[in-house]
């Protein structure tokens, strides 16, 4: 009887051809690749809560001269991926804009929710945000650069990987699916060794390279959760740049959505 | 709950973010308003300096937050010496108090200022401040006021209870002083519609929070108006103000539909003759990243009607006018930004041309210019007395 085992296993060999085929066939897409590296980067993150951070924005024009501004971002996580994430920024230098405050209620699809809290005045104001793609107080930052950062407000695709400084990274273009972005696409590079993004490239409605983003200093909190220290954004078509300098991040605060709520802002200093 | 573990947090990591250290800012500055016309009353300065008005400010600000930032403690002072206007130099206490954040709850006991609204062209529902009108016409400078706030943010809304002690009269220039009544204001001859007068403790209560594009406020208020009437005494030498007892309701909303933003306040009024109902409504339009560069160029359109009583109330120049304006935001280093706009009566014609421009001038200097200009104003419109009262300002300030 020794043709049926043959037999058997010549079909279980063919099935299982079929089979890794199939899988390899799925796998292969870009898209899904590129989504999988960058759902992976994002879940890498996912249960940090809270943190409360303040960093210090310092403005180069073309020719070299330095503008500041010192600031403190809260951050509160919304673990629903089909939500986005709240913050609130405090601004206290240059010193006239001290106390000015912008809470955002970030969205997926739609237009974040906005308020800007301006102290001369007491005023909260709720505003506009299709402004993404304008420039954050005069930084080389755009709202979106701060605020695009949930996972399903891009398509993905996957291109290739390549060695970044000592890692290996996966190279993702990511495409923005959100209306009034200022890009029509962005070049991610994510390492494979902790799936954090190390450098961004922009591309302009034009399709032009627009800025370049490096992501540097990453240090590790609570044994989980991975910081960039220091955010490096350069204009390639006005050669102005600005650097983005955290100091220690701090988790765990215990902040709840009634710390992220329009009725705060009259309050903050 | 939230802030209890925000005090374990911050008391477990004593390098967290925040100023838990007494914080001193603030500005001083100077100004010269410059009025081009001969004053058009008897008094009022013209010489020898011709119509320019130099002055001093200083506006400090002392501010402290327990470690826990359960505590907030606020000192604010503000100083204007004048050359030409004696009642226009003038002190006050802004804000000056101690407020306690207990989970949703909140207290606030001392002085303070609150804004509430959403227009541009007039600021009809703001309610809990007293103007502080030898400042400016353009009412955006107010007075400290005396209170207890009682808030509760929940997931519902915010609810603000105010009980205030020490009603604050409004400021007026004095005899020598531009951009007056034809007649000056004695603020000495103050009177009181309520038995109480100044001891009349004020109440509001009020209700704000949004829900999905609509931001809403509302309120009802019961106390001293904040606007006087003004009537003649000392044998027509003078304008003594008369405060009377309200009732006032208002209503603020805003709806955000992308770059548009839906203005409306609304109130009504019940104490000064025949109950009324004032509004402003109107809308305002951003172009982004105007003609491919970093500038926002803002669209405004308002309209403005108030009701009231033409005998016994106050009486106001907004009783029937439309507004546009401009704003221009550069988004650049030095956040340059300007405002063109226009208020004009339909009824008689008169308009109030307005330009104000304001830009950073290194990390701690700001530079702000202003113009203000009466055209064709009506001998029947209450801004008659300004009409040679066209006036350019600059104000050099630095911030600490």
């Amino acid at each position: 009887m020794p043709p049926k085992p043959l037999k058997s296993s010549l079909a279980l060999a063919v099935g299982l051809m079929l089979l890794a085929a199939a899988a390899t066939a799925r796998a292969a897409s870009p898209e899904e690749q590129g989504f999988e590296i960058a759902a992976r980067s994002d879940r890498s993150d996912r249960g940090f809560g809270d943190n409360r951070v303040r960093l210090k924005m310092v403005l180069r024009n073309a020719a070299g001269a330095e503008a500041t501004r010192s600031l403190e971002i809260a951050t509160l996580e919304v673990p629903d991926e089909d939500v986005g994430d709240k913050s609130l920024i405090v601004f206290d230098s240059p010193r006239d804009i001290d106390g000015t405050a912008l809470l955002s209620h970030a969205k997926i699809i739609d237009p974040d929710d906005q308020w800007l809290y301006l102290p001369a005045l007491k005023r909260v104001k709720r505003i506009s945000s299709v402004n993404k793609s304008g420039p954050f107080v005069g930084s080389e930052f755009a709202f979106e650069d701060f605020t695009a950062l949930e996972l399903k407000k891009y398509d993905y695709k996957y291109i290739h990987s390549e060695p970044c400084g000592e890692m290996t990274c996966d190279v993702v273009e990511r495409y923005p699916r959100y209306e009034y972005s200022g890009y029509v696409k962005q070049l991610s590079w994510i390492d494979q060794e902790v799936f954090q993004v190390r450098k961004v490239e922009f591309y302009d409605r034009r399709g032009d390279l627009l800025k370049t983003l490096s992501l540097e200093d990453y240090r590790l909190y609570e044994d989980k959760y991975w910081r960039a220290q220091k955010l490096a954004m350069v204009n390639h078509q006005t050669g102005k740049s600005t650097d983005l300098i955290y100091e220690d991040y701090v988790f765990g605060v215990g902040l709840g959505d009634r710390d992220f709520i329009k009725g705060v802002l009259q309050r903050i200093r | 709950m939230a802030l209890a573990l925000t005090a374990a947090a911050l008391l477990s990591v004593p390098s967290v973010a925040g100023a838990q250290s007494p914080k001193l800012s603030g500005s001083i500055g100077s100004e010269v308003r410059l009025f081009f016309e001969e004053p058009k009353f008897d008094g009022q300065f013209d010489d020898p300096l011709a119509g320019i008005q130099p002055s001093l400010l200083a506006e400090p600000e002392l501010s402290y937050d327990s470690q826990d930032r359960r505590h907030q403690f606020n000192l604010a002072p503000f100083l204007r010496l004048d050359a030409r206007d004696g009642d226009r130099s003038h002190a006050d206490l802004r804000e000056g108090y101690w407020r306690y954040i207990g989970g949703d709850w909140e207290v606030l006991l001392g002085v303070n200022r609150v804004f509430w609204g959403v227009t541009e062209s007039r600021h009809l529902v703001n309610m809990i401040n007293q103007i502080d009108a030898v400042e400016d016409i353009d009412e955006e400078d107010f007075l400290g006021q005396p209170m207890v706030n009682l808030a509760t943010q929940q997931d519902w809304g915010r609810v603000d209870l105010f009980v205030m002690p020490g009603f604050r009269e409004r400021t007026f220039p004095g005899r020598n002083g531009r951009l007056r009544p034809g007649i000056p204001v004695d603020e000495n001859a103050a009177q009181y519609d309520s038995e109480l007068a100044r001891g009349q403790p004020d109440t509001a209560l009020r209700y704000s929070h949004f829900f999905g594009d609509f931001d809403l406020g509302a309120y009802y208020f019961y106390g001293n108006g904040r606007e006087p009437r003004l009537v003649p005494g000392g044998r027509g030498t003078r304008l003594e103000p008369r405060y009377d007892l309200i009732h006032q309701g208002g209503l603020d909303l805003q709806y955000t539909d992308e770059a548009w933003l839906w203005k409306l306040e609304a109130i009504v009024r019940e104490g000064q003759g025949d109950p009324f109902g004032a509004a402003v409504a109107g809308v305002e339009y951003t172009f982004f990243q105007a003609f491919e560069s970093d500038a926002d160029l803002g669209l405004l359109a308002e309209f403005l009607y108030d009701g009231r009583d033409e005998d016994d109330a106050p009486p106001t120049a907004f009783d029937e006018d439309v507004f546009f304006g401009t704003r221009l935001a550069l988004n650049d280093v030095q956040d340059t930004t300007a405002l063109l706009g226009a208020i004009v009566d339909v009824e008689d014609g008169s308009t109030s041309l307005f330009f104000e421009a304001e830009r950073r001038l290194g990390d701690s200097w700001k530079l702000e210019f202003e113009v203000r200009a009466f055209l064709g104003i009506a001998d029947s419109n209450p801004a008659s007395s300004f009409e040679n009262d066209d006036f350019a300002l600059l104000r050099l300030s630095y911030f600490f």
